[in-house]
């Protein structure tokens, strides 16, 4: 228990995420992918005509939603059940109007980035690059370098 | 009855990126700035395990549960794969958090993700009403 209850290191998460790509395929022949789940939460918020409109098909990612709820689900057990001691993940800065609106304005990035990409670090990434798809390794490349052009101004200009 | 597996294989990946701090902010500034290579070799090895994973679902011939020949066609490359690469990029370096992990920051009680989550619906939501006019 008490191994549990420290960080997993990377050669323990690290192929255990990767694992999910098969298991995904053999479920349900699922592509692994998170981002759509976006696609569908409109889905569910919008008026059915709208998200026709939109061509935003309701049953395609239904799955990702599901999966999605797992994954809140599974950080409120380790927070609460398989932890010891309280880890942080977001900065105290981010409790603040001005953090929210950041990270509102992150979020809104996210979502529009990944979907004009058509993937994010789970489709693209990880499974992408599983299937050896070139198109999905640039894709990648553009999210390390946007990310690490941003973190760079971020921390050397203005701090 | 198959919501419940998704929900359940959803939980165990939540705990994974939770337990490994995949979700974390600090994490990922110190992987944006070379700082450790904690994050790199974690999606490494993902990849390498990915990579083999498939390798040997084709090699079997595996099938899905419900009798289909698996779908291994990759995604078709547009310049969004580029331009939608980069802004995501930014958003994941300002949040610490791609898709997987805004859910699990919000389960792991770290609140304002739920503003991260709101711009990633509208964010979604924009991209698909702008959709004809981006270059792709």
């Amino acid at each position: 228990m008490e191994m549990i209850n420290q960080n997993w290191d990377w050669y323990i998460s690290g192929p255990l995420i990767g694992l999910f790509v098969p298991l995904l395929y053999i479920v349900g022949n699922n592509m692994f992918g998170i981002s759509s789940s976006f696609e569908h939460i409109c889905s569910i918020l919008l008026p059915k005509n709208k998200a026709k409109k939109l061509s935003i098909d309701p049953n395609a990612n239904r799955w990702k939603f599901y999966f999605v709820i797992g994954i809140a689900i599974g950080a409120l057990i380790s927070v609460y059940v398989l932890s010891d001691e309280k880890v942080r993940f977001l900065p105290d800065v981010y409790y603040s109007v001005g953090g929210y609106a950041q990270l509102f304005f992150g979020g809104l990035l996210i979502g529009f980035g990944t979907r004009y990409a058509n993937g994010c670090t789970s489709g693209h990434a990880i499974t992408g690059i599983s299937l050896l798809n070139f198109a999905s390794l640039k894709s990648t490349i553009a999210f390390f370098i946007g990310g690490v052009i941003f973190t760079f101004i971020a921390v050397y200009l203005f701090n | 009855m198959k919501n419940i597996v998704y929900i359940i294989l959803g939980t165990l990946f939540g705990i994974i990126l939770t337990k490994s701090e995949v979700i974390s902010w600090f994490r990922i500034r110190k992987m944006f700035l070379f700082q450790e290579p904690y994050m790199f070799l974690i999606i490494g090895s993902a990849i390498a395990v990915g990579i083999l994973s498939v390798l040997l679902l084709k090699k079997f011939n595996v099938k899905s549960f419900n009798g289909e020949k698996l779908n291994f066609s990759g995604k078709e490359y547009n310049k969004g794969f580029i331009w939608g690469g980069l802004l995501f990029g930014v958003g994941w370096a300002i949040t610490g958090a791609c898709p997987g992990p805004i859910f699990a920051q919000i389960g792991a009680g770290e609140y304002p993700a739920l503003f991260t989550l709101s711009g990633a619906i509208i964010g979604a939501f924009l991209y698909k009403y702008l959709k004809p006019t981006l270059p792709h």
